[in-house]
């Protein structure tokens, strides 16, 4: 299983954690991932927001690499993935789009080359027996509140799951020995860059995903978003200062915790790098005798 | 040689004012076969009929053309005019010279006329070809069918037995009374709706024109109007129907118990059951698939309590087929399925239903007694929250159409939250409030100025669970602001579907259904109860969604046509039918499953070959069922079906006379 691997900027930034922990995942999985030489940012929210041909030519140069490798794209962040994905049905609905996209990049793209979300290749195209095969370590004592944010499931067209109530990630903690809890915020907008901008109404919006996912009964959440776990995992202090309420909500990228059942060191994953404190439930759960026999 | 007849009409101005009649009349003069061309001021009037038929006498003809309107106007007139004077209808051919040429083509005179001449050209050449056709006759069965035993049903059924004919009526469920019977109060009136239906429930029951065939469904139609051959499956009840006296022992002693259906699986009943205590007949039946008995062979409480014998698990399921003149459908309508919106919890939250569900739950005879509680923890409720348009209107989830009946129920359940919970605030999301009706406007101001009911106006995005409330989330857009409301209920006004096996029934009878399975009317304005087959009209919501009174309404309205059909002991049908040139039919059967009225079946015929008696099949038009489509012609490949009075040759040789 090979793909092209579009990192994006995030993660070799405030997400290099999320890159550790794919490439960690990826290796025991058996995941060929081919960097993309000389990729570009994919424009992002700014993007989209100055020009419309801009924020599809941005991707699509990145996606015409691939296609050139004749290979699919494996993109961990939730927005470059949306804006990827965008990018691939807007070549394959329009021709004259497409021609208008390939005069800009100067290169060849058709759309063949697909714009895959890292965590749709993991929890679907790899049989759930798969991944319970690799785990050494099942994750006895997570009661993950899975968040899926904005971009992976909406809109239709683009995302991969229900758009009301995902279940990928569910699925996948759960195959990783964990719990996972039933709440009502798992598709809500973390704030995105409201934080910075309407820290009020950025802090209010996070303390509703912080509460729901406590209340109903979560040890830590875990996304697919360097942008969601930066609002989520940074600001958390903030926003119990806030609302003088305590959360100790460690937040988790998906791949962290398939690194970690994987039984790859924590500090490898990048474990190490959270702001509220994840190495205790992570020594817990290692502490734990959730041990698997390995062949 | 034919001797034709042109009479050119001016329609007042219609035609004159754009079309030079008189050169129209003038140049008809000069084609093959035309002995007498004349034009009129009005040709459909009195003294234009007698100019037409002075000349059929005078000019001795043989074939007239008029040219004017279009035949669906006044093709009637001209057939009767041409045939008081001893021709045959089907001889006088119209061109039509009004919408076809001066309404449309009114700028360009000169060349509305040419065209105007062209049109009488084919019509004489086609008249030339006419061949006499006569009208046949049909014996009509003095006996209705009514299928679906609902309140359009039952009030078609007694419109008809009091006007003296046979009725039977056949509803699947083991009562009559349909969705009326599950709704608590009516609107604009708010009077009990079971106060007013059951007496015209027991009215059909005893009326000695009406036969009920409960727990029955059609299998099959066969036949055409006046003459139907329907196939009733009368499903095995289990019980001696002519033995029970409805005691009610059996069901008490029951075993086995399962959502009730009528109360929306709000409470149980038991395994041999009426839906309802006022069911007519007022006689259990035992659903098999839920009876200890059917499904281990054990048990058998039923007959062992019953003291009249009235227990048979032996029965089969009954074929019967009985003969009638006309059918009227009256299966109405379901509620849609809101377990497709996510974003309202999939149909999990036991506190998010619907509106029948709420109708139960007021019901005084419902599972609570008539106290509004909540299905998941038996609370009553204080914030209630309606969201109305669940389906309907919204093209992503459901149906584009306007469900029509929600608007009124929504502010019914609004009045009756308010006058039961003390206390209480009702919440109301609406996209727009449609309440158009006798007294209807009055009652949603009722509801919101005296009742209190805050109407908002937009769409709820999501509906979540925290602890035990519910949370409402979605949109003012009149204040341009997001809302969120603790709700302990939801209540989904959801929209109004066709039964699910609608578009079944519609092939069976062989009537049509549009994209959302509603069975069409033939003309949506000027026929709203007839179908497009004729002796098969239309009652109630399986036209589409209404509500009670339009229902009764439209029932009444059916019924009058089918008295109309049966109050004669026979019929004329119309001559213009396809028909079969055995000799060059391969027996192909393309034409059948063509044939949108299930008028062709194939035959098999013996005819000699080479000294030899061969059997082959053919098609063969049932005469009654044909309308006249022609597409049975089209489909055809040897030519062998053809359209009387729209022959292949009649119609070539007005393209030759265009053309050549």
């Amino acid at each position: 299983m090979k793909y092209a691997y579009f990192p994006g900027c995030s993660l070799s930034s405030t997400g290099i954690e999320y890159d550790l922990s794919t490439r960690e995942t990826a290796r025991v999985l058996g995941i060929d991932l081919w960097e993309i030489p000389e990729w570009n940012c994919c424009g992002a929210s700014s993007g989209h927001l100055t020009d419309h041909l801009l924020s599809l030519a941005l991707p699509a140069r990145n996606m015409a690499i691939a296609e050139e490798a004749g290979l699919d794209v494996a993109i961990p962040c939730a927005a470059c993935y949306a804006r990827s994905k965008a990018t691939e049905l807007a070549v394959s609905n329009s021709a004259e789009m497409k021609q208008e996209i390939e005069e800009v990049i100067e290169r060849k793209y058709e759309g063949k080359s697909k714009a895959r979300a890292l965590l749709d290749i993991i929890a679907n195209d790899i049989q759930s027996e798969d991944v319970k095969n690799n785990v050494q370590k099942e994750l006895k004592g997570i009661k993950a509140a899975c968040y899926y944010g904005c971009l992976l499931v909406r809109p239709l067209a683009v995302g991969f799951d229900d758009p009301e109530d995902p279940q990928s990630m569910d699925n996948l903690v759960k195959s990783l020995g964990g719990e996972t809890v039933d709440w009502a915020y798992k598709t809500e907008c973390c704030g995105a860059s409201c934080p910075t901008t309407m820290p009020e109404t950025g802090k209010k919006m996070l303390e509703r995903i912080f509460k729901s996912a406590k209340d109903a009964g979560a040890n830590c959440l875990v996304t697919a978003c360097p942008m969601c776990l930066n609002n989520l995992d940074m600001r958390q202090g903030q926003v119990e200062k806030a609302y003088s309420e305590k959360y100790d909500m460690p937040v988790f990228y998906f791949t962290e915790l398939t690194g970690l059942a994987f039984g790859v060191e924590p500090t490898k994953l990048g474990l190490n790098k959270h702001f509220v404190d994840a190495m205790g439930l992570v020594n817990e759960v290692l502490k734990a005798d959730g041990g698997r026999e390995t062949a | 040689m034919k001797r034709v007849g042109v009479f050119v009409c001016h329609c007042g101005s219609n035609i004159g004012g754009v079309v030079d009649c008189a050169k129209v009349a003038e140049t008809a003069q000069d084609y093959p076969g035309v002995v007498y061309a004349v034009d009129n001021k009005y040709m459909c009037s009195e003294p234009g009929q007698e100019l037409i038929k002075k000349a059929i006498k005078e000019q001795n003809l043989d074939r007239v053309v008029v040219a004017s309107c279009s035949p669906r106007m006044h093709e009637p007139t001209f057939r009767r005019c041409v045939e008081s004077a001893g021709m045959n209808a089907y001889f006088m051919e119209m061109a039509n010279i009004r919408e076809h040429c001066s309404w449309v083509h009114s700028a360009e005179k000169d060349k509305a006329t040419e065209k105007s001449c062209d049109l009488v050209k084919m019509a004489v050449a086609k008249a030339i070809m006419n061949k006499p056709l006569q009208k046949a006759t049909i014996p009509v069965t003095d006996r209705a069918l009514v299928i679906g035993g609902g309140i359009a049903g039952i009030q078609a059924a007694l419109d008809l037995a009091n006007a003296g004919h046979v009725v039977d009526v056949v509803e699947k469920e083991p009562s009559i009374g349909g969705k009326m019977a599950q709704i608590d109060k009516t609107f604009p009136t708010l009077d009990c709706s079971a106060c007013i239906l059951t007496p015209k429930m027991v009215d059909a029951s005893s009326h000695p024109n009406i036969n009920l065939i409960t727990y029955s469904e059609v299998e099959k139609v066969d036949g055409f109007v006046g003459n139907f051959d329907v196939t009733i499956r009368k499903k095995a009840r289990s019980i001696d129907m002519s033995v029970c006296t409805g005691c009610g022992v059996c069901m008490s002693k029951c075993p086995s118990k399962v959502d009730s259906e009528f109360e929306m699986n709000l409470s149980k009943r038991r395994a041999i059951y009426t839906p309802f205590p006022q069911a007519i007949p007022n006689k259990p039946v035992i659903d098999r698939d839920n009876c200890t008995y059917f499904k281990t062979g054990k048990c058998g409480i039923c007959q062992k309590v019953c003291t009249l014998d009235a227990i048979d698990f032996t029965q089969e399921d009954e074929l019967v087929v009985t003969r009638y003149g006309a059918i009227i459908t009256a299966t109405g309508f379901e509620q849609f399925d809101h377990s497709v919106y996510g974003e309202y919890g999939y149909g999990k939250y036991p506190d998010v239903i619907t509106g029948m569900h709420f109708e139960r739950l007021i019901n005084a005879s419902g599972p609570t007694m008539g106290k509004i509680k909540r299905p998941s923890d038996g609370k009553v409720p204080k914030n209630v929250v309606f969201i109305k348009c669940v389906g309907s209107r919204d093209e992503a989830k459901g149906k584009a159409y306007c469900s029509k009946t929600c608007c009124m129920y929504t502010a019914k359940h609004a009045t009756l939250v308010t006058e039961k919970i003390e206390d209480s605030n009702v919440y109301i999301f609406y996209m727009d409030v449609r309440t158009g009706g006798k007294g209807y406007e009055e009652f949603y101001n009722r509801t919101r100025e005296k009742y209190a009911a805050q109407y908002i106006r937009g769409r709820v995005s999501k509906v979540f669970k925290q602890g035990d409330k519910l949370i409402v989330r979605g949109e003012d857009t009149l204040l341009s602001r997001a809302v969120e409301i603790e709700a302990d209920m939801v209540v989904l006004a959801t929209a109004m579907v066709p039964q699910e096996d609608a578009s079944k029934l519609a092939q069976k009878i062989g009537i049509g259904y549009d994209k959302d399975h509603f069975f069409t009317e033939a003309h949506p304005k000027l026929a709203p109860v007839e179908t497009h087959t004729q002796g098969v009209y239309l009652a109630g919501a399986c036209q589409g969604p209404k509500d009670i009174p339009e229902s009764v309404a439209q029932a009444s309205a059916a019924a009058a046509k089918v008295c109309g059909l049966l109050s004669k002991s026979e019929m004329l049908t119309e001559p213009i039918i396809s028909q079969v040139n055995e000799s060059i039919c391969v027996g192909c059967g393309l034409c059948v499953p063509i044939c949108p009225y299930k008028a062709i079946d194939l035959k098999t015929i013996s005819e000699r070959d080479h000294g030899n008696i061969i059997e082959r099949l053919v098609a063969d038009v049932n005469g009654g069922l044909c309308q006249g489509c022609g597409a049975c012609t089209v489909a055809c490949r040897s030519a062998a079906l053809d359209l009387k009075h729209f022959t292949d040759q009649q119609i070539l040789a007005e393209v030759n006379a265009l053309c050549l």
